[in-house]
């Protein structure tokens, strides 16, 4: 493979990591019926050819069981972390352009949002609106966004010094045109990895505070529903129940990590000749 | 002395102002929540079959029909006259049980905390200075591994194969089942201890490491460190001269910033092997809805966590002589 230079190959990494995923997510929306059928002749089965993941105590097959969701950790993670990365866009540049008091107020905020541990603060925001879907929704979307926006207020403070946006200043250009034909777009590069590698921590933290029971229903197959319904059965044997449930979402977060960090590597002015 | 006294008065200002805040906030959240607390704890069939009366005195329990500001301002000034409330699922002082709990939990956290700071800096700093190499990607792959685990799964794995195949470790709680009080002895806790405490080791190490590889990768391509190897100096010489003193900041910030992550991890990890520990405590308030003792966990959990955001601040001063001067210089 010589004419492919090394860009090339990371692209190749990134697409096939978002083809793997997406395939993920539309299999599991397929396979909501077979995780729901229950068949009580196949009952507790290791796993086995015809069921690669095994059967739980009432017979459903564990691999649609973890496909759906997979599907549905990846469908919230994908939301949550695109709610809580534009929260941080424009919490993050109204930290930095709209004077000291609105940037010491924010950051207040922010300290704030980080001085409650995670998982307790998710449980809170969850209990809030009510649980459930908008529950974890919710607690995941509006918790994570404090350290991205640190980044990109940080970034702002520095593009203001930069001469182009202070010539456009001294020029009279209007600073929501300022913000918009200047600063955006430079700070789409930070944006988009952010965003990307929120999707890790939203879809662990969804999956925690779903273990905990404050997140979606006990009648949805999501992973954390999935594992916290395994602990009941674990001092008996039934390995397959955590095990693979559990590597496939370690999985799943794992190949956003490696999307993020290729993004990142691509978007990188440095790496650009390479 | 006189500047670094007024640098700590004013971080301890807005640290009181910040725990204010966070009470405010999760008093707000707690009680903005559509979830009845009578259809939780007493259930429907039970309030299908009281009287009117009965469920109007166990609306007023629940704090149901007092306003909210009231209700806030009258908890905010029993907790600054030190008292937190009566827990209504526990029917005892909240303190009391947090005391009790923090007991069970500081010894866990304690040691996960010291352990994952001990074991990320080594890591961190081996990696930094073998970058590229193979014991870098080792740790790299494995750092990476250990931030896409859920920390719950993690506890699951590790209870399945010592305590259910192998039979080395007890499956949960802090004591063994059936023994009286006095009885049991400092061995049978700390016997109980060892799997939750390394579970939460195993998941903070991560994060630690990689942000320390990333300050040592920096400290190793200095021009300093290229005039030392100039001058003949070992390896060993230079990470133990220039590498840990300049790395030995942002790891106290990484150190005294994970608190917080430890005390998420052990909610998770306390609830996976029935540890009676104080996590394990905020998931039961928060499914029974009960909000004077959730809400004393959350504002003691964010005192802590500001508390070690303090102590970094003023570690700093100690450890590194140019903020100190700079510092008496102003």
């Amino acid at each position: 493979m010589k004419a492919w230079n090394s860009r090339k190959k990371v692209l190749l990494l990134f697409c096939t990591a978002a083809v793997l995923l997406c395939a993920v997510a539309v299999a599991g929306i397929f396979l909501e019926g077979r995780a729901m059928q229950t068949d009580f002749s196949q009952k507790n089965l290791a796993p086995s050819l015809q069921y690669p993941f095994g059967t739980d105590w009432m017979g459903r097959d564990m691999l649609a069981r973890t496909l759906t969701g997979l599907s549905l950790s990846i469908r919230i993670g994908v939301l949550t972390a695109a709610v809580s990365a534009v929260i941080a866009l424009a919490i993050g540049i109204a930290a930095a352009l709209l004077g000291p008091k609105v940037d010491a107020a924010l950051s207040w905020c922010m300290d704030l949002v980080m001085g409650i541990p995670h998982i307790l603060l998710v449980m809170l925001i969850s209990l809030a609106f009510g649980r459930g879907f908008t529950g974890v929704v919710a607690g995941v979307a509006l918790s994570h966004w404090p350290s991205l926006s640190r980044v990109i207020r940080g970034e702002v403070l520095q593009l203001r010094q930069a001469a182009y946006v202070r010539a456009a200043e001294k020029l009279g250009v209007p600073r929501r045109r300022v913000v918009r034909r200047h600063i955006l777009p430079h700070l789409l590069p930070q944006f988009l990895t952010g965003l990307i590698l929120q999707f890790p921590h939203a879809i662990l933290h969804e999956a925690s505070v779903t273990f905990l029971g404050f997140g979606l229903s006990p009648e949805q197959p999501a992973i954390g529903v999935i594992l916290s319904e395994s602990m009941r059965y674990l001092t008996t044997g039934k390995w397959w129940l955590a095990l693979f449930p559990g590597l496939a979402l370690v999985l799943v977060v794992l190949l956003f990590a490696g999307m993020g960090e290729r993004l990142r590597r691509l978007l990188d002015p440095a790496s650009a000749h390479q | 002395m006189k500047h670094r006294l007024q640098f700590a008065g004013k971080k301890l200002l807005r640290m009181v102002l910040l725990l204010l805040g966070v009470s405010l906030a999760a008093f707000l959240l707690m009680s903005l929540s559509p979830l009845d607390p009578l259809q939780t704890n007493v259930g429907q069939t039970a309030l299908g079959s009281m009287s009117p009366e009965q469920i109007e005195k166990l609306q007023d329990y629940w704090g149901m029909n007092t306003p909210l500001a009231e209700r806030y301002l009258g908890w905010l000034s029993d907790a600054l006259h030190g008292d937190f409330g009566v827990s209504l699922l526990y029917r005892q002082p909240v303190l009391q049980i947090i005391g009790q709990r923090l007991a069970n939990s500081l010894g866990l956290l304690f040691v996960a905390w010291v352990l994952s700071g001990v074991l990320g800096l080594a890591l961190g700093v081996t990696a930094g200075c073998f970058r590229g190499r193979l014991p870098d990607r080792l740790i790299r792959g494995y750092c990476l591994l250990i931030s896409s685990t859920p920390a719950f799964w993690l506890a699951l794995l590790l209870l399945m194969v010592f305590s259910v195949w192998l039979g080395w470790l007890p499956v949960g709680l802090s004591v063994p089942i059936g023994v009286e009080v006095g009885s049991i002895t400092l061995a049978d806790r700390l016997y109980h201890a060892i799997l939750p405490a390394l579970t939460l080791s195993i998941t903070g190490v991560a994060n630690i490491a990689l942000h320390t590889r990333e300050k040592m990768i920096d400290v190793m391509e200095s021009e300093y460190v290229l005039f030392a190897r100039a001058r003949g100096e070992s390896r060993r010489s230079i990470v133990l001269r220039h590498g840990l003193r300049n790395v030995a900041l942002p790891a106290i910030t990484l150190q005294f910033a994970s608190i917080s992550e430890i005390i998420g991890g052990s909610v998770l990890v306390e609830e996976v092997f029935s540890y009676p520990g104080l996590g394990q405590v905020a998931v039961d308030a928060g499914l029974g809805s009960d909000l004077p003792l959730l809400l004393g966990i959350t504002v003691v959990t964010a005192a802590i966590v500001f508390a070690g955001n303090l102590i970094a601040d003023l570690l700093y001063g100690v450890v590194d002589p140019k903020i100190r001067r700079g510092a008496a210089r102003s």
